[in-house]
């Protein structure tokens, strides 16, 4: 019987922890080689990780929410070729019965309540009712019972000790506490006390998932890394809008997908970005380091939360190259297929929240890379064109970028070279 | 005041009731002769008489069948049937008839059986039966089921002069095991009173039978070693329930559990859960909990058997876990 190590695996090149999801077998369980052992969590991707080997899991070391450097051994695996978890030899027949009363487990379950709320049995709303306590004072009685339960003597307790006048209300909503920003986001807290600071049926208490709870840390860092400066640009979008209606529908029969506007303005920007590499770089203490590659990154917005797949090398890439990496990624992104190191590495962003309709945004940057383009919704406007009154198809473009290492003057040109591109399409292009 | 056992306690109530009255006599297998298969019926035949101590074919049909015609013309009938659980090749005579001939007929069935019931005394399957079950759903047959001497013999001479048919559920177990006061002169307990056999308003225990004497010993336990009083309720009868006590118990506690021998599936228990949950929901400071034996039938090996039935330690475990809620 060999004792194997279970290690929390690398999932990419450059990715240094992971976090364990949720264990899928219990100590003393059985597990077949490459049935699913455990979920992790790294950066934005949850992954399922299949047993190396077949056996007995005999210890977690590492606990589910903990996370741990790569290579940390997290359990262990009594690894046998034919492994049973019954002991073998035949069972002792007890003397007496020292065994579960049918009465059913011993430890009886409170009701969930669909709000998250406490539960109060039936009695104890009752007692309320008659003692005229109102349900913001209840939620506050300290609960004795099974899960913190407000039980009957919790109840009576409280009112003897009302009357008499003694004690003061027990859990005076305490004053809120002065707004700061926790070095963490998402730090778990024990829901009880929290309960205390926001009743329910005015508060539900959510949990964040590992994707949130990364989002969140992430927003909060870049904000705090790079100082933002947005440049706003109005695109007249009129003749890539024409192209694409001309030649949407060869596209679909012949690529077997959509066409979007995305590849457009991928495409545009992968120009600009050849043109003013200093854009397509990070920043590295007194150092900038300039990437000699281009791997473009397109929001998404999934059922997950928000993902940012990359196309890499779209440098090397024609637009029908980058449609049909792009669309690679959105098929993949849905299908929750996407590996870590298709949200790694990238090198620029695009957002395009202009699909909700909204107009000009102001995108936070991907850290560690230095910009961001943010594409506001298309809209038919009246435009002035050789003096003329015209109707044009016209989006804003945000371009969010950092100030450590481009200046107004450069950000302006980076994005003006975004906008001729789009509006000196070459509508002769043919798919 | 004389001290009796329980299986004395029936034997006392018989002879006294066909001292009284002429028209109640006896029928069952092996009950004349041989004075019955736990001796209930012994010296009655030699001071009775074979007119009025039937040993009868085997056949539980027949025995029924016959007590059903005797007290449509008048007679008292106290039939026996050896072991409760044989009561089935009989059923249809009670469900069928002795149920239903007076809602037809306009004729009473004053009739009683016997039905020596329960396990804990390595039985087997065909030995060890609750039958109340199967019996509690038929409107018009009421059912009784004493744990203590003093109830014995009070419900069997309530049994006997009540113009119903009437199960009398005894319980083998007890027979020779339970002993208590039982006064001589006549008295009856009433069908449909329950009893509480020990006080307390933190939990309540609705029981009856043998697990009434396990509910007692969980409960002096709980009280010792946690400081729990527990409520004791004793219903004595089954069909009618004394529902008024039940309610009554629920109020005064808020936790309740239901415990019986018989399997829980099924069981009466949920009967009662769902009155209360019906009339008391108020009250209740936590969900109505019962016991009973697991769905199996009665092992014979005794460490299975214990471990199908109900007993003291599953008892105060489930007590215990409803004073924690």
């Amino acid at each position: 019987m060999a004792k194997v190590e279970v290690i929390m695996p690398q999932m990419g090149e450059s990715i240094t922890e992971g976090t364990i999801v949720k264990w899928h077998k219990k100590a003393g369980e059985a597990v077949a080689k490459d049935e699913v052992l455990l979920e992790i969590s790294t950066d934005k991707v949850d992954s399922e990780i299949p047993s190396p080997v077949s056996g007995v899991l005999t210890q977690i070391v590492v606990e589910e929410q903990a996370t741990v450097p790569v290579r940390t051994v997290i359990a262990y695996i009594d690894g046998s070729p034919d492994v049973r978890s019954v002991p073998s030899g035949p069972p002792a027949v007890p003397e007496t019965s020292g065994v579960a009363a049918p009465a059913g487990p011993s430890v009886l379950p409170v009701p969930d309540k669909p709000q998250g709320g406490r539960f109060y049995s039936p009695l104890v709303l009752n007692i309320a009712r008659e003692e005229a306590i109102a349900m913001q004072e209840l939620e506050r009685i300290p609960g004795t019972g099974e899960g913190g339960r407000v039980t009957k003597k919790d109840l009576l307790a409280y009112v003897q000790a009302r009357k008499s006048g003694g004690t003061p209300v027990p859990g005076e909503a305490p004053p809120p506490p002065a707004m700061t920003i926790p070095a963490s986001v998402g730090k778990p807290v024990d829901v009880p006390e929290l309960r205390a600071k926001y009743p329910s049926p005015a508060h539900e208490i959510i949990q964040m998932s590992n994707v949130m709870q990364k989002m969140a840390q992430h927003m909060v860092h870049s904000q705090h890394t790079s100082p933002h400066v947005n440049a706003v640009h109005e695109v007249d979008l009129t003749p890539v809008v024409n192209h694409r209606a001309a030649n949407s529908e060869a596209f679909g029969r012949k690529e077997g997908f959509k066409l979007t506007f995305t590849p457009y303005v991928a495409h545009a920007v992968v120009k600009a970005l050849k043109k003013y590499p200093l854009v397509n770089s990070s920043l590295e203490g007194d150092k900038i380091i300039r990437k000699n590659f281009i791997n473009l990154g397109i929001a998404v917005a999934s059922e997950h939360g928000l993902l940012v797949p990359v196309v890499k090398h779209a440098e090397e890439k024609s637009f029908l190259g980058i449609a049909r990496a792009i669309n690679d990624l959105a098929v993949r992104t849905r299908a929750k297929k996407l590996a870590p190191d298709d949200i790694q590495g990238g090198t620029f962003t695009i957002s395009n929240y202009g699909v909700f309709g909204t107009m000009i945004g102001t995108p936070i940057i991907s850290q560690p890379q230095v910009a961001i383009l943010g594409t506001g919704a298309i809209e038919k406007r009246v435009a002035v064109i050789n003096d003329a009154i015209a109707i044009r198809s016209m989006a804003y473009f945000t371009l969010a970028f950092d100030h450590r290492i481009i200046d107004g003057a450069l950000g302006g040109m980076f994005l003006e070279e975004i906008v001729k591109s789009l509006e000196e399409f070459d509508t002769s292009i043919k798919f | 005041m004389p001290t009796l056992s329980y299986i004395e306690a029936i034997s006392r109530a018989m002879w006294e009731e066909m001292e009284r009255d002429p028209s109640v006599f006896l029928l069952g297998e092996d009950i004349g002769a041989y004075g019955g298969a736990f001796k209930a019926t012994k010296g009655f035949l030699d001071h009775f008489g074979e007119q009025r101590v039937i040993d009868t074919t085997l056949s539980e049909a027949g025995i029924l069948g016959a007590a059903i015609g005797a007290a449509v013309v008048g007679m008292r009938p106290i039939a026996e049937m050896q072991f409760a659980d044989f009561v089935t090749c009989g059923f249809n005579q009670l469900v069928s008839n002795a149920a239903k001939i007076h809602y037809r007929w306009n004729l009473p069935v004053p009739m009683v059986v016997r039905l020596p019931a329960g396990g804990y005394i390595h039985g087997g399957p065909y030995h060890s039966e609750n039958p109340e079950a199967w019996f509690f759903h038929v409107p018009g047959l009421k059912i009784v089921a004493p744990s203590t001497p003093y109830d014995a013999k009070g419900l069997l001479k309530a049994a006997v002069r009540d113009p119903n048919p009437v199960l009398f559920l005894e319980y083998k177990y007890l027979y020779r095991r339970i002993k208590g006061g039982v006064p001589a002169d006549d008295y009856v307990v009433p069908i449909g009173r329950g009893d509480v056999k020990r006080d307390g308003d933190d939990l309540a225990i609705i029981t009856y039978g043998s697990t009434v004497h396990f509910s007692l010993e969980a409960a002096a336990i709980l009280a010792k070693e946690d400081g729990i009083e527990t409520r004791v309720v004793d219903l004595r009868s089954l069909k009618p329930l004394d529902v008024d006590l039940i309610l009554d118990s629920v109020k005064a506690t808020g936790k309740v559990l239901i415990v019986h021998e018989d399997h829980l599936t099924g069981g009466i228990g949920g009967e009662i859960a769902a009155l209360i949950a019906e009339r008391a929901f108020q009250y209740l400071d936590a969900p109505v909990r019962r016991l009973g034996s697991l769905d199996t039938p009665v092992p014979f090996a005794p460490p299975l058997e214990n471990h199908v039935l109900p007993d003291t330690q599953k008892i105060l475990e489930a007590l215990r876990a409803l004073n924690r809620f």
